[in-house]
């Protein structure tokens, strides 16, 4: 037989039951749907997430107290601003060089109040991470020098202070103290629910004061050029090892950090699959399940085809394409399903979603596999009915 | 004298029910020659349509040798048979057997399906036997919008779309009127004076007084 005309066939038995046929791909199109959405789902936030790693300024390492290793806890700083000296003498340029003191704090303008995160910083943050000014001016040499009490706002902080108003020129007081306003920073967004845009910048020096320690929390520089990023990272370490002979310290670059983001979010999305994947998987036994139940009722049809010369094969492919017709046409209904959902989601909810290319042409051959492999012992078992017994069967 | 269409020698079927072997057929030799029209009479359960089976290469004997166009079935295997029925037997059966949401059209085209011919010439050739058969104004009626005698002529012409040496009818007019029957039964033997071999299963005895031969079977086996 043709296979043209199996295909015809097929698609005739699946009209001739159209209620029953949708019912059955009803399975597969959730299946397909689940995998296709949450795989965009994956995709998406990773993708975020990326961008973001990488907005923070390109060949960039950072340089924490403590071992980065699964599991081992965050060790107490030990760094000093005199540290940060050193460590631009090695690198050769003070520029390249940022130091940060972070603490959450209720700051305050007016009757107004809002919880943000403060960062005691160098004037040189805006170069080493890439941060755009909305209005006014940054930190300056002299500002940091001098523990002049100045604070650059995110946009999510000056409007929660100051709604429409220009923030600029304005008091605040952060854990109590006077601070005074002079610029704001453009706004970044939403990663994963978590607002950016909370934050106050001022000087390291005030911000020492404030919290009363003359440590720092990390550095972070910004490497000239790519080749040279790995020796930096062994010379800074081992100038800050020299400098606390007790303490270890980790140098990550933006690389490793995505490494490490992308092999989280990959075990996730590969999960997030895996669960979807088992819903295809119910939906498959649906499929063989009822191209059982029409093989029984379509005892008598086969019969008749055979005794006018289908061979077993005929038969067999006959239904295998039928099974493999309502996994595919689920299949396709189920991308459609999960593409809107992925989209809907991305549109309306905090949570981005990408529909890429590979994982649509993963759902079809998925579903297309999931017919074959569900069909085949259906098939089979109509391929082998003697026809004289079908032909009987009334 | 050209070779027999089909030679049956010593051949029985037993079916095993539940570990106990029933005995169909026991020992039955029969040859049908071109264009002969024999008629099969005999007691229900006599094994006639189990005959009408192994003759038309549906079953095969569990015992004897089954010539079916020469060759013998114990060597062929299930997609050889397959072949042998679509060349050489036409089917007619008592409940039609007719495909329910196809066209008459497309029921008599079925067995050329499987012969791999395309769609247009499948629809000539289908066309032209309804017509031979009387039809030709019902192509594209499906089965329940036709009367029985109707969808016994469809089963007929698609029982001849393949030109096939023998034509085995098992009581092919057991669900009609009497009328009707005589009309399909004027059909079948037309086609034997044109050159069909007709086999053909009845319980009615004048039909089968105007066959050229008569076998009776009984238990099994043949007694006339
Ligand atoms: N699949 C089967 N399993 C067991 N026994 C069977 C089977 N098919 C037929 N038989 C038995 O074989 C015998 C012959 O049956 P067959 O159908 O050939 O009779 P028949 O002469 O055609 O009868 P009828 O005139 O009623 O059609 C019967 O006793 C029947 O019960
Ligand atoms: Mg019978």
């Amino acid at each position: 037989m043709r296979l043209a005309e199996a295909w015809r066939v097929a698609l005739d038995a699946l009209r001739a039951n159209r209620l029953r046929s949708m019912l059955t791909m009803l399975g597969i199109i959730i299946g397909v749907a689940a995998v296709v959405a949450l795989v965009g789902i994956g995709t998406g936030t990773k993708g975020q997430i990326e961008q973001q790693v990488e907005g923070l300024g390109s060949n960039l390492l950072l340089v924490v107290p403590g071992r980065l290793e699964a599991g081992s806890a965050p060790a107490a700083s030990t760094m000093d601003l005199d540290d940060v000296e050193a460590v631009a003498r090695v690198v050769g340029d003070r520029d390249r060089v940022a130091a940060t003191i972070a603490s959450g704090e209720t700051v305050r303008a007016g009757s107004r109040s809002t919880f943000a995160s403060m960062q005691g910083v160098l004037e040189n943050t805006p170069d080493v991470f890439v941060r755009r000014l909305d209005r006014g001016t940054y930190l300056s040499r002299t500002d940091v020098t001098t523990g002049r009490r100045v604070a650059v706002l995110g946009a999510g902080t000056a409007t929660a202070l100051f709604g429409d108003r220009d923030p600029i020129g304005r008091q605040i007081t952060i854990g109590g103290v006077r601070f005074r306003v002079i610029g704001t920073f453009e706004r970044l967004g939403q990663s994963l629910g978590v607002d950016r845009d909370s934050e106050v910048h001022v000087p390291v020096t005030a911000a020492q004061r404030l919290l009363g320690t003359d440590r720092i929390d990390g550095l972070a520089i910004r490497a000239p050029d790519r080749e040279r990023i790995n020796q930096l990272s062994t010379a800074v370490v081992s100038v800050l090892s020299d400098r606390h002979p007790d303490t270890d310290f980790s140098a990550v670059t933006q690389e490793q950090i995505l490494g490490v983001l992308g092999d989280i979010l990959g075990v996730l999305t590969g999960v997030l699959a895996a669960i979807a994947g088992i819903s295809l998987l119910v939906g498959g036994v649906g499929v063989s399940n009822i191209m059982l139940v029409s093989v029984r009722e379509r005892t008598k049809e086969i019969g008749l085809r055979k005794a006018v010369g289908a061979r077993p094969r005929d038969i067999g492919v006959q239904f295998l394409l039928e099974a493999v017709l309502l996994t595919t046409i689920g299949g396709v209904l189920g991308m459609a399903l999960g593409v809107t959902a992925a989209l809907l989601v991305d549109r309306f909810s905090p949570v981005p979603a990408a529909i890429t290319w590979w994982s649509l042409a993963l759902a079809f051959g998925v579903s297309a596999f999931v017919g074959i492999v569900f069909g085949v012992v259906p098939a089979q078992r109509a391929g082998r009915l003697d026809p004289v017994v079908a032909l009987r069967t009334e | 004298m050209t070779a027999p269409a089909i030679v049956a020698t010593d051949i029985s079927r037993t079916y095993d029910l539940d570990g106990v072997s029933v005995p169909a057929l026991r020992g039955v030799s029969l040859s049908i020659e071109p264009s002969d029209y024999v008629a099969i009479v005999g007691t229900s359960g006599s094994g006639k349509s189990t005959l009408m089976h192994l003759l038309g290469g549906l079953d095969r004997p569990s015992a004897g040798t089954l010539l079916i166009g020469g060759r013998d079935v114990s060597t062929l295997n299930p997609a050889e048979m397959a072949k042998l029925r679509n060349e050489t037997i036409g089917f007619v059966f008592q409940s039609f057997h007719l495909l329910a949401r196809t066209t008459a059209r497309d029921n008599v085209a079925l067995p050329l399906v499987y012969r791999g011919i395309g769609r247009r010439e499948r629809r000539e050739r289908a066309t032209a036997m309804l017509d031979r058969v009387g039809l030709s104004h019902r192509l594209d009626h499906r089965p329940n919008q036709m009367s029985g005698g109707e969808q016994q002529r469809v089963a007929i012409a698609r029982a001849l779309v393949t030109d096939p040496s023998v034509l085995l009818a098992d009581e092919p007019t057991g669900n009609l009127d009497s009328t009707t029957g005589q009309s399909v039964l004027g059909l079948l033997e037309s086609l034997n004076a044109e050159g069909v071999a007709v086999v053909l299963v009845t319980h009615d005895r004048e039909v089968a007084g105007r066959a050229r031969r008569q076998i009776v079977m009984k238990d099994g086996v043949i007694v006339r």
